[in-house]
């Protein structure tokens, strides 16, 4: 099954993972993976998560995150992981 | 497992270096279209493109929307018109009505272009080829998204000096009926020598007779990703700086592969090639331009142009290819003038000349694309560039191509908008000697001797 890949991007703030966490739960997305980092201020994280039990359009998703990163002040994105490995494994 | 870093890498490619997919082209075969009653014909075309094409925007979309990856344009390739149209139309008018049902087709499957509008005369000339050629004009004129196309030459059969004269001709004729909207008919007319079967850029694209009956091809981007990652290695030495480009192009291709490959599944239509071109946009910082001058010229056009970009085109192929199963189409370097801001501020600076673009399409991908130049050139001017152009294609084993603008009432230190990806260009001056005796001797100059290999 294909791996999804969110990243966020942002400002830290409080709760940035819960709230990212909180829809991925109530949408029955499992998370497999997270690492995060924050340089100088920034927050960077980047979540392999597993969308298969999901009931929700993977476009949809892409776009609630996106409303979700809005709201919170980030940038989210929701990816198949296929670009990625593509891209930097041969 | 995918790192962070390597994640990041690939979304900053994205957002800040304008990595995108250029194009998914559909190449669609309308032989089976033909029939001697041209409204049968007619209905036939609009019935298969739309049939084929339906869902190519809409999975074009869902690619985009899944990977996080712009897919810049969708389009559609048809079957060379003059081939398919030759049983029904008897004029160019015919044809004309030909044209109008593909720029229907293509609103009505929202595709933004659709190519094909194209005859094939390297060698000679049917009645049919020429019913469409001199259709040219009045086609484009009458439509929005139809692109036409007439190669003129090859290395194998040599160059069609008749249809040289005539396409001066046309492109006059072109740019008189459009002249409302600064002639922009001629941005969608190109002639080639050596087209490929397999383009998927616009406006040259068509769907070669030795394709199948429909197939996907994806021309990738990045320009912008190519010069960022040239910024990293000033003052290095050329194996460094090949190096940079070849790995990057590798990455780059690798998204093209990806997507061609995505697209010809869901759409259950076979997977053709990944055209490797560097294709520039008038957005800032997707510059073929920007990337030569990354590597050490003060502007595009100074002495050193050629063999930086000689070496660009080189090292795009070499990491490309192992990245794609397929390759073809135009594969190299664009170097359009409008579309392409560097290329504009290189003119307006003076440090880029019609003369130096065309050194430069000796060893890039196409030719002299995108130029503007004052709307009362002779039709002899503009079919004595065709010729050169198509000598060097010619000689070169290479596609060349002319996509010159005579933009009619205006003249040298103006400038014409085109507007969108087709961008803006300032009018350049064309060589004022006349070769009018030697275009109007007609005939055919004979395939080259390195032809001969069997």
């Amino acid at each position: 099954m294909k791996k999804t890949i969110i990243t966020v991007v942002g400002k830290d703030t409080v709760g940035i993972i819960a709230k990212v966490c909180t829809y991925l739960a109530a949408n029955q997305v499992n998370v497999e993976d997270i690492s995060q980092t924050i340089v100088q201020g920034y927050f960077n994280m980047m979540m392999i998560v597993d969308t298969s039990r999901s009931s929700k359009p993977f476009g949809e998703m892409v776009q609630d995150l996106d409303t979700l990163g809005n709201e919170i002040g980030v940038k989210i994105r929701c990816q198949h992981e296929d670009i990625f490995i593509k891209m930097h494994r041969i | 497992m995918i790192t962070l870093f390597e994640v990041n890498e690939t979304n900053k490619m994205i957002e800040q270096e304008k990595l995108d997919v250029r194009t998914i082209t559909m190449g669609i075969s309308l032989l089976d279209c033909c029939d001697s009653d041209l409204d049968t014909l007619n209905q036939k075309i609009y019935d298969k493109i739309t049939r084929v094409a339906r869902d190519l925007v809409s999975t074009g979309r869902e690619i985009e929307l899944e990977y996080g990856i712009p897919i810049v344009n969708k389009r559609i390739s048809v079957t060379p018109i003059a081939l398919v149209g030759g049983q029904a139309c008897t004029c160019p008018e015919d044809f004309v009505t030909i044209a109008r049902t593909l720029d229907r087709a293509a609103r009505d499957t929202q595709v933004n272009f659709l190519g094909g509008y194209s005859a094939l005369v390297s060698k000679g000339m049917t009645k049919a080829d020429r019913n469409l050629i001199h259709s040219i004009p009045a086609a484009l004129a009458s439509t929005e998204r139809v692109c036409s196309s007439v190669n003129i030459g090859s290395t194998r059969t040599g160059i069609n000096m008749d249809a040289v004269k005539l396409m001066g001709e046309i492109v006059k004729e072109t740019a008189e009926a459009t002249k409302e909207n600064g002639s922009l008919g001629c941005a969608k007319l190109v002639v080639f020598c050596n087209a490929p079967d397999d383009n998927p850029f616009m406006a040259g694209a068509f769907h070669g007779v030795t394709e199948a009956d429909a197939v996907i091809n994806v021309g990738v981007s990045g320009p912008g990703v190519v010069k960022h990652a040239l910024e990293s290695v000033r003052g290095e030495n050329f194996e460094v700086l090949c190096e940079t480009v070849k790995k990057t192009a590798f990455k780059v291709t690798r998204v093209g592969q990806l997507v061609a490959q995505e697209a010809s599944e869901r759409l259950g239509v076979p997977f053709g090639i990944v055209d490797l071109s560097l294709a520039p946009t008038p957005a800032v910082g997707d510059s073929v331009a920007g990337i030569l001058e990354e590597m050490g010229l003060e502007s595009t056009g100074a002495p050193g142009t050629t063999a930086a970009l000689a070496l660009l085109n080189d090292q795009v192929k070499k990491g490309g290819v192992m990245a794609s199963s397929f390759v073809g189409g135009l594969s190299g370097a664009f170097i359009p003038v409008s579309e392409d801001q560097g290329m504009i501020d290189a003119v307006n600076r003076g440090a880029l000349t019609i003369e130096k673009l065309e050194a430069m399409t000796c060893v890039c991908s196409v030719g002299l694309d995108m130029i503007a130049i004052p709307g009362d050139t002779p039709a002899t001017t503009i079919a004595g560039i065709i010729a050169d152009e198509a000598a060097i294609g010619m000689v070169n084993q290479k596609t060349t191509a002319v996509r010159l603008i005579p933009v009619i009432g205006k003249d040298i230190g103006d400038t014409v908008e085109f507007g969108g990806l087709l961008g803006h260009a300032p009018i350049q001056p064309v060589n004022r000697f006349g070769c009018a005796d030697f275009i109007n001797r007609g005939g055919r100059i004979p395939a080259p001797i390195h032809s001969f290999r069997n």
